[in-house]
């Protein structure tokens, strides 16, 4: 075994694989970046190397760098992580030429699976579904049809040189297929001067699931089940699970088989992944494999019980795999949820900068429960704008599919998380639909559930009621400070429309309140002010949200929900209802500079649509940048100034119009 | 016996019926609450106790002998807030407009001298037409009687104004002498002069709410502290201002117990302060951060925003806290900024409250502007403000402190009691760039040799230790026991005494 390896990423993965190597008493090396000067993952790390600058094309893309890092270092091998160098075949090459192993697949094999064409052929040879078409060139429409029979409908008809949907049909039947044949070739020879089409089979309510492989160089391969990764946002994935709620046996083993036949017709070494498109009728076809280790890994390492940098690591130093087929069992059922910087409330932009608070929930295993918490970040560090914007990979598991998407919850409950804009209210309205539960995926799910894009969870009455006395109990603890002996007034708690008048007892840390109409609600929590979670029991039912005292009340965040609750005596709430209803403020369509100034860059052009809470540009004052965003969704009518411009204060930089 | 207590029924009922159901309603249609109801959402339930509900006006001209209402439109007397004494006048829309007349101000006038004479604040809930134009010079008279009065009391006890209506005229210089204003979005205003007169004089066309809604004067004129939506937010807030003040400059402000344990580390702030020094960063954080429980009442916070006031606990105890904000014009100290702090200073330095002031300063604002704008004589206030106050100081450099924004902001050589730095502070003259520009100026042309300098003049003062090495700061703390520091410092400074020259009052650079 290794005595020293180097990491060569950043970020949870390189956290990550940091933590397995001490486990396994190896000494690691971290490389960063100018940006990366005070990441986690070099505070973890027993040294580290300064590479190079922030962007990765001048940092961690740098395959000599990485390599002179370890000749400094005495580093014997590199773990690539993913994405950067770690499907690069030169690179690999590289590191075999320095005398330092690679950890991961061998070069050819890289080569061979990292292109599509290529990777096709051979998972064809080697027995392995693929999606059934014709990829020579078509001569006309009755040829068109010929093929199109031959596969079977439906059918996608495709320019060769497409993309984005242009030049591409769907055909159903030999109606549509003459039609569309010569549609896309028209379009594809005005679109793209390139008039060739190719047509293969259409798969209906598509599903993304995938097959862990692990090989070793004894010859030796086998399959980890698979991974369901059909929830997905522009081809990001947002939500893993393992196993998949849609395969059987029969076909997970025989998707694992053709798997394992792929990797060892590549002569495969280390671990990968292989990618299937599986349709309604769990027909199954190859989409491509990636030769390295998957973000999503440890869905697979929890119901496995396997640490796959570990065997990685092994299978490197030239050790056998440990385990066979047989061996491998899976156990229970995990799923991952990706916290991204991105705010769901704008459309998922990219939101950076300094995370002024995270506390993600506690890690935890049980033989009920596991929590597993991947992160790259801590509390005051920078989200920043070179690298990519995933904050941590929660990871639940429990013996079956409904409890682990329970404990999911739970733990996105208690994520917190402020600075940044984030997706956690968005994967908790997921984790709360029907559909989600039902285990009903295609990769087409967050465009059909969130047709309109996300603009929070409306919850149930009740659940509001139990919210809103959440709300009243932090307020409590706020006025028995300021009375300490006066008795309390009678409480409205309001909300949208709703409102609860309670008479409070206070009795040994049990807040009952009475209502009128319904049985009075008992509650507990150990929440103080300087808590900006609330754990509280509420008749019986325990609920975590994220809370935090206003003037008026508190305001919850909850399951994708964020409310305003009021909290006020009910004299007070009597008077509500006289306050006026006021309209959203008018903001302008004009930007103005907010100082005087000089533009240093412009980040959009006129006709952009730009979101709420995009950079539209950046004017120094005093030496100082100053970061102007979009204040709504709007598109760029005109830019009437350029960067380097010396402004006035309110001088108007650009006009907005209707998006 | 039974009679009169019949009589007084009848005439409690048609006091509180203030100018009748008709004008209530209208004035509840604007979106507002009437003279009585504001007060039951100031005050703690029940504890209102009316004076004058039966005084009525004296005057016969214009037919006013015929309209008489009692209370006179306004509503006066005292109450509890948390369980502690204010006195309260609550105009009455309803009646006369709530127009001012000599009796009107008599009432406002007895509350004012009560609240100086028994040690507690008074809080004016200001919602009137202006003067009472029947009663001529007499309504005249009473606005200076309030306003003798505001001065009387002002450094006395804290007062307060919320402006929950029109306040035009001569009437909004009682409010302008309080230490508070509040204002309600949308439904208050005020001004010296209304938009008929303007467009008159200077033919400008202006709205009631340009030329004096609570937008222009929480930002622009920086006559309101704080603007809210409604009559109730308003008045909630007011409550939650309320907690943080003394009663009167007799007693120490108040203590909350808090949960938050005094030496609460927070690492995040030791990655505040970014790598690159013409990075801006928001220092309310800092400001949370140290804060009980993270609470920050801001204060002025829409205006001249490169400075930050306003009130935290430390320990349960009430500090103001002045701040500069390098997110808005990095932070430099400039003819408003240093109007807003100097007066919040001085309000705690009249009412015993400590002041921790967060240094981030690259200097003066330079321009034409600010120099034709007096920036000589507005810096100084702020200079004098801290050098005069005699309540604990204490000071934390986080990043530059430059020039004579250094001496400014509470240096050690004005009387700070305790100055800390942080390890990234640069005491300096100024920034190592432009000191080296001048200091070599004859190297100009040489931009390695000007670098070269730049990186020396860095190495020598682009640190806290020469001004640690001769005492002028007192330690280099991290920023993760910020909290702890703090308040240790000030527990050290609570029986401070500070002994000034014998005067009749200092001469402010007004």
């Amino acid at each position: 075994m290794f005595s020293k390896i180097l990491i060569a990423n950043r970020g949870e993965i390189a956290c990550r694989v940091i933590k397995t190597a001490r486990e396994m008493g190896i000494a690691t090396v971290a490389v960063y970046s100018d940006a990366d000067r005070e990441a986690l993952h070099v505070k973890m790390a027993d040294e580290a190397v300064h590479i190079g600058g922030s962007p990765a094309s001048e940092s961690y893309l740098l395959g000599d760098r990485i390599l002179k890092a370890c000749a400094e270092t005495g580093a014997e091998a590199v773990h690539p992580g993913y994405g950067f160098l770690s499907e690069n075949t030169r690179f690999a090459e590289a590191c075999a030429k320095a005398g330092v192993t690679f950890i991961g697949p061998p070069p050819g094999a890289i080569a061979d699976m990292g292109d599509k064409i290529t990777s096709k052929k051979i998972a064809a040879e080697a027995g392995v579904s693929t999606v059934p078409g014709y990829m020579g060139l078509i001569a006309d429409a009755d040829e068109a049809v010929r093929i199109a029979n031959e596969i079977g409908y439906p059918v996608m008809i495709k320019a060769s040189a497409g993309g984005g949907g242009k030049g591409m049909r769907i055909a159903w039947d030999d109606e549509e297929a003459r039609e569309g044949f010569e549609r896309s070739k028209s379009e594809a020879a005005s679109s793209f001067g390139d008039d060739r089409i190719f047509i293969e089979k259409f798969v209906t309510n598509p599903r993304h699931i995938e097959i862990q492989v692990l090989a070793d160089g004894h010859g030796n391969a086998v399959y980890l089940g698979e991974r369901e990764c059909s929830i997905q946002r522009r081809n990001q994935k947002v939500i893993e699970e393992a196993p998949s709620p849609f395969l059987d046996e029969a076909t997970r083993k025989a998707m694992g088989e053709q798997a394992v036949a792929l990797a060892q017709a590549v002569d495969y070494q280390s671990a990968g992944t292989v990618e299937f498109i599986v349709d309604g009728d769990k027909n199954f076809y190859f989409l491509e494999m990636n030769t390295r280790l998957q973000v999503e890994h440890p869905v697979t390492e929890l119901i496995t019980g396997l640490d796959l940098v570990e065997l990685m690591l092994r299978v490197a130093a030239g050790e056998k795999l440990p385990v066979t087929q047989a061996d491998v069992k899976l156990n229970g059922w995990a799923i991952e949820s990706r916290i991204y910087a991105e705010d769901p409330y704008r459309n998922f932009l990219p939101s950076t900068g300094r995370l002024t608070r995270y506390r993600p929930p506690a890690e935890m295993a049980s033989g009920t429960e596991i929590v597993r918490n991947d992160t790259g970040v801590f509390e005051g560090g920078e989200i920043s704008t070179f690298y990519d914007p995933m904050i941590a990979k929660l990871c639940s598991w429990a013996p079956d599919r409904i409890a682990a998407i329970d404990v999911m919850q739970k733990a996105l409950d208690g994520f917190e998380l402020e600075g940044i804009g984030h997706n956690v209210p968005f994967l908790q309205a997921v984790m709360s639909q029907a559909r989600f539960r039902d285990g009903a995926l295609t990769t087409g799910y967050i465009a059909e559930e969130f047709p309109d894009g996300f603009s929070g969870v409306e919850h149930d009455p009740e659940s509001l009621r139990k919210l809103g006395a959440m709300a009243l109990a932090a307020v409590h603890q706020r006025q028995r400070r300021a009375h300490t002996n006066a008795d309390l007034p009678e409480m409205a708690v309001m909300v949208g429309d709703a409102r609860w008048d309670y008479a409070v007892e206070e009795e040994a840390g049990k807040l009952t309140l009475f209502h009128d109409d319904h049985e009075p609600i008992i509650l507990r929590t150990g929440w103080t002010p300087v808590d900006a979670t609330m754990t509280a029991i509420v008749n019986d039912e325990e609920i975590t949200a994220r809370l935090s005292l206003t003037t008026s009340g508190a305001r919850i965040r909850w399951r994708g929900a964020d409310l305003a609750f009021k909290v006020v005596p009910v004299h007070i709430a009597d008077l509500w209802h006289l306050m006026p209803v006021k309209a959203p403020p008018d903001l302008s369509k004009l930007l103005l500079c907010p100082m005087p100034g000089q533009v240093v860059r412009i980040d959009v052009a006129e006709g952009d649509v730009v979101e709420d809470g995009q950079v539209l540009a950046i004017v120094e004052a005093m030496k100082m940048e100053n970061v102007l965003r979009a204040e709504k969704r709007a598109r760029v009518a005109s830019i009437k100034c350029e960067a380097g411009a010396i402004l006035a204060v309110d001088e108007v930089i650009m006009e907005f119009e209707a998006p | 016996m039974q009679e009169i207590i019949k009589a007084l029924e009848e005439r409690r009922a048609g006091a509180r019926l203030g100018g009748g159901q008709r004008r209530i309603d209208t004035q509840h249609g604007k979106g507002k609450l009437t003279a009585r109801e504001r007060i039951e959402v100031l005050l703690d339930p029940g504890s209102f106790e009316e004076y004058d509900m039966f005084k009525t006006h004296r005057t016969t001209e214009f037919g006013m002998g015929e309209q008489i209402v009692p209370g006179d439109g306004v509503v006066t007397g005292w109450g509890t807030i948390d369980g502690r004494l204010v006195y309260v006048f609550s105009q009455d829309f309803t009646v006369f407009g709530g127009s001012l007349s000599e009796t009107h101000a008599e009432k406002i006038c007895k509350i004012m001298d009560l609240a100086v004479q028994n040690g507690a604040p008074v809080i004016g809930l200001n919602d009137s037409g202006g003067a009472r134009i029947q009663e001529g010079v007499a309504s005249l008279g009473g606005y200076a009687e309030v306003f003798w009065r505001n001065v009387q009391a002002s450094g006395a006890v804290p007062q307060i104004s919320v402006i929950m209506g029109p306040c035009a005229g001569g009437a909004v210089y009682s409010p302008a002498m309080t230490d508070f204003i509040y204002m309600v979005r949308d439904t208050s205003y005020m001004f010296v002069t209304g938009p008929d007169v303007v467009k008159t004089v200077t033919n400008e066309t202006v709205t009631h709410e340009e030329l004096g809604g609570a937008s222009t004067h929480t930002r622009v004129s920086s006559v309101a502290d704080a603007a809210f939506d409604n009559d109730i937010e308003t008045l909630l807030e007011v409550r939650r201002l309320f907690s943080y003040l003394p009663l009167s400059a007799r007693e120490k402000p108040p203590a909350w117990p808090t949960v938050d344990v005094t030496d609460r580390a927070e690492p995040s702030l030791d990655t505040i302060i970014p790598p690159n020094a013409n990075t801006p960063y928001d220092m309310h954080e800092v400001v949370r951060k140290i804060a009980d429980e993270g609470e920050f009442l801001e204060l002025q916070a829409e205006h001249a925003r490169n400075i930050l006031t306003g009130f935290v606990r430390l320990d349960g105890e009430t500090v103001g806290v002045v701040a500069n904000q390098p997110m808005v014009l990095a932070g430099c100290l400039d003819i408003d900024s240093s109007k807003k702090a100097a007066r919040f200073i001085r309000f705690c330095d009249a009412f015993d409250i400590p002041i921790l002031t967060f240094v981030d300063v690259p200097g003066f604002l330079p321009g034409t502007a600010q120099e034709y704008g007096g920036i000589i004589k507005h810096g100084a206030k702020l200079l004098f403000a801290y050098a005069e106050a005699t309540v604990p100081k204490v000071t934390v450099i986080t990043r530059k402190a430059y020039g004579g924004a250094y001496d400014v902001m509470a240096s050690k050589h004005i009387r700070a009691d305790v100055n800390y730095a942080w390890p990234s502070a640069e005491i300096a003259v100024m920034g190592a760039k432009g000191a080296s520009e001048i200091l070599y100026r004859s190297e100009l042309g040489d931009p390695d040799k000007i670098a070269r300098r730049t990186k020396d003049y860095e190495d020598r003062f682009a640190n806290p230790f020469v001004a640690a090495e001769r005492g002028f700061i007192d330690d280099v703390i991290m920023p993760h026991n910020t909290r702890r520091r703090v308040i240790g410092a000030l527990r050290t400074l609570r029986n401070k005494r500070a002994t000034t020259p014998i005067k009749k009052h200092d001469n402010i650079p007004l």
